[in-house]
């Protein structure tokens, strides 16, 4: 009885699976290269297509040459390009042929733990190498194929401690055939041991023309129509972090209806798809800043203006009705604090010493707002705390 | 008989009456077939959950307003046993992860895993994905979005998320990296204005505009609040003109009630009683922020320009101290303390 349960539900299984494969081949293909995050579609294929780490990629590069590679520690900044670089550089060394078998890619933010690395990482660093059948020269000169395996730990520094002394012997035990390549942003929190043993690669923030250049191509691809500007506020709001810029693209688009395939339905539809494409195609600055959630000049204005010493009476009423009003329409407390710290530092008109003082308000409001303060006192603080340095007490 | 703000919520994206920008965007994003992962998010009463619900019927059909309730129970690690309540519909679930307070990663990972690896059943559906609603988001322990991130990639394709949260602050940054951020705001006084004159109208009332403006103005920009009042309003009154009172709700009443006790004295013994009365309000259950928030502006309403500012100081750092400590009303009380001497301190002249 049992069994014929099992077989009838691994029949259905198998039936549902060849159905939803053939199903999926059907009428998913240009579904699937639509609904792909941008990110991923245009992450760079080779070495030469990663954007602005020239010194990393060099080098990297040399080593692709001499077939030759160390364990290597990438670290820096996200969204400058440490993954898409280890995973370019993957591919180059093995084609697709033989990248299955020989990269094993681990992302640390899901299995991490030494039991992870006891199993999972040293079975595959251990194992030997597959000699690769039925691959012709042409595809050896095209890729090295060195003889090794490369183990990709990213996100290495939410491993704990544990699980990275539990790596120290493994990599250099089967260092013969196994190289690993840790991905991380703060390389304080790899163990010394670990860091010791690979040769650092640091990548720095994007610079402006090189995400920019990066930003234009994929816009271009995609076939957008983008309004003046609104590549510098895509760099502006990712602050450096290129994957945050492409999201946000990517976002832009979809809300302007820029991706919509031209689906032929039933007159009036149309008509209104027309409509709709004809006003609002183009990608608009204020669109990026709305979906990057950034707080508008203006508003930011009133409220510095709120802040300046009056001559009289004090500046609670007027700062108060501004964070009311900030606090309806929603906008997020994290975002009021990161865009007016950038207008406090970078003010001339405010003199050093008060900036030292309102610097660390700053830090003890964001240290605040993480531990779920509420916004709106918080926000109030801040500003009435700012006001009353400005004024000089 | 249902409450004015549940009968006049508006059911589609068509009939919601402002932020109409907002709303075409939501169609849009509906009717593209490429449905993102969403982060609705705005103050309490700015109608972010009515546009979802709205959303949801644009992207479905009728189909979504048939809902039932379920109760599940999640085992945790620990063997504990969870009770938890699903709302459902055909096309969607709605849940409230941040009710089993820091159990939240189990809900999340087992309700959400079993959702997405579930293909939608009804081939008449007009979307292959199912829509889970989170309710609450900001609530979610870290664990619980660092579990959500993973299982947004992964499940895509059966699987959409929209988050409704009060603030973006505490989600962390890759979750608001993958989704599409949407910014309720609250609606304006002249807004609220035409939507009670709306409701006034269908409900068959005589109303007064003037009285309306003062709801309005009353409420906050929270169109909910205002609805509520202008149902408790014309609930208690035969006839209402202008100058009808709008009674405030009962703990706000008693917080103005316990302000006013904290200016005319400033000893001990009123300490004492004020802590009966601060007692009273959390059995209460209402949140010690709101009281917090509610009795520091009364009392800064009341006080001199020039201690305005302190007073804010020590309430968010006492609000800081609640939402740290275990005890609330160690902290209600310290800031009650903390304000009687910089007040006494204030009308004596001197420190001490």
């Amino acid at each position: 009885m049992a069994s014929s349960f099992f077989n009838n539900k691994a029949r259905a299984a198998a039936a549902a699976a060849s159905g939803s494969s053939k199903l999926k081949a059907g009428d998913n293909k240009e579904d699937s290269t639509r609904l792909q995050p941008w990110v991923e579609k245009y992450r760079p294929k080779t070495l030469d297509d990663v954007a602005a780490q020239d010194h990393t990629t060099k080098v990297l590069r040399r080593t692709l040459q001499a077939s030759n590679l160390p364990h290597m520690l990438f670290y820096g900044p996200p969204g400058t390009g440490k993954t898409s670089t280890i995973l370019a550089l993957a591919k180059s060394l093995f084609g697709p042929a033989l990248y299955r078998s020989r990269i094993l890619e681990l992302n640390a933010s899901d299995e991490r733990g030494i039991g992870i690395v006891r199993d999972k990482v040293k079975n595959f660093a251990r194992a030997q190498l597959s000699q690769p059948t039925g691959l012709d020269a042409a595809y050896r000169a095209q890729y090295p194929c060195p003889p090794f395996k490369i183990i990709i730990l990213d996100e290495a520094d939410s491993m704990t401690q544990d699980a990275q002394s539990a790596l120290r012997r493994t990599m250099e035990t089967y260092s013969r055939i196994t190289r690993f390549c840790l991905v991380c942003n703060y390389v304080t929190r790899i163990i010394e041991p670990l860091a010791s043993r690979c040769s650092k690669f640091r990548f720095k923030m994007l610079d402006n023309s090189a995400a920019g250049e990066r930003i234009a191509s994929i816009a271009e691809q995609e076939g957008l129509q983008l309004e003046d500007g609104v590549v510098d506020t895509l760099i502006r709001c990712g602050e450096g972090d290129l994957r945050r810029a492409i999201t946000y693209l990517q976002s832009a688009a979809r809300l302007v209806g820029a991706t919509k395939p031209p689906i032929a339905k039933d007159a009036d539809d149309d008509a209104e798809m027309t409509d709709v494409g004809s006003n609002s195609s183009v990608i608009t600055v204020s669109s990026i800043e709305e979906i990057a959630g950034v707080l508008p000049e203006d508003i930011l204005d009133s409220l510095v203006e709120a802040m300046q010493p009056k001559s009289s009476g004090s500046v609670y009423e007027a700062v108060s009705g501004v964070i009311t009003d900030l606090v309806a329409d929603g906008w997020s407390a994290t975002q009021l604090v990161g865009q007016l710290y950038r207008r406090v530092v970078f003010s001339e008109a405010i003199p050093d010493i008060q900036k030292n003082k309102i610097v660390m308000l700053f830090s003890e409001m964001d240290k605040r707002l993480v531990d779920g303060s509420d916004e709106h006192l918080s926000m109030l603080d801040l500003s009435l705390r700012i006001a009353g340095v400005l004024r000089g007490n | 008989m249902a409450l004015l703000v549940d009968k006049l919520r508006p059911r589609t994206l068509d009939a919601l009456s402002y932020h109409p920008e907002l709303s075409d965007r939501l169609r849009s994003l509906a009717q593209s077939g490429d449905f993102p992962h969403l982060l609705v998010y705005g103050p309490s009463g700015a109608g972010k959950k009515t546009r979802v619900i709205a959303t949801l019927k644009e992207l479905y059909g009728p189909g979504v307003e048939k809902i039932k309730i379920d109760a599940r129970v999640f085992q945790t690690t620990s063997n504990r046993k969870l009770e938890f309540n699903i709302v459902s519909s055909v096309y969607h679930l709605e849940i409230t992860p941040a009710d089993v307070g820091s159990y939240d990663r189990v809900v999340v990972q087992e309700l959400l895993k079993e959702v997405a690896q579930t293909q939608q059943v009804d081939l008449g559906a007009k979307q292959r994905f199912k829509i889970v609603v989170i309710n609450e988001a900001d609530h979610l322990t870290r664990d619980a979005q660092a579990a959500l991130r993973r299982t947004m990639e992964k499940y895509s394709p059966n699987l959409r998320l929209i988050l409704l949260a009060n603030s973006t602050s505490n989600i962390i940054a890759p979750i608001r990296s993958r989704t599409l951020l949407v910014r309720v705001a609250a609606p304006t006084e002249s807004d609220i204005c035409s939507a009670l004159h709306m409701a006034g109208k269908k409900e068959g009332w005589a109303e007064s505009e003037v009285l309306n403006k003062r709801i309005a103005k009353e409420s906050g920009r929270n169109l909910r609040r205002a609805l509520l009042m202008f149902e408790s309003i014309y609930a208690q009154n035969e006839k209402v003109t202008d100058k009808t009172l709008i009674p405030p709700p009962d703990w706000e009443a008693l917080v103005t009630l316990t302000a006013d006790e904290i200016l005319a004295e400033r000893s001990p013994a009123r300490l004492l009683h004020v802590r009966a009365r601060l007692y009273d309000l959390l059995t209460h259950c209402i949140p010690p922020t709101t009281i917090l928030k509610t009795l520091t502006f009364k009392l800064v309403a009341r006080v001199d320009d020039a201690l305005k500012p302190d007073v804010i100081k020590w309430s968010a750092f006492y609000e800081h101290r609640i939402k740290l400590g275990s005890k609330v009303i160690f902290h209600l009380e310290a800031f009650v303390a903390k304000f009687m001497r910089i007040y006494e301190s204030y009308l004596m002249g001197m420190d001490f």
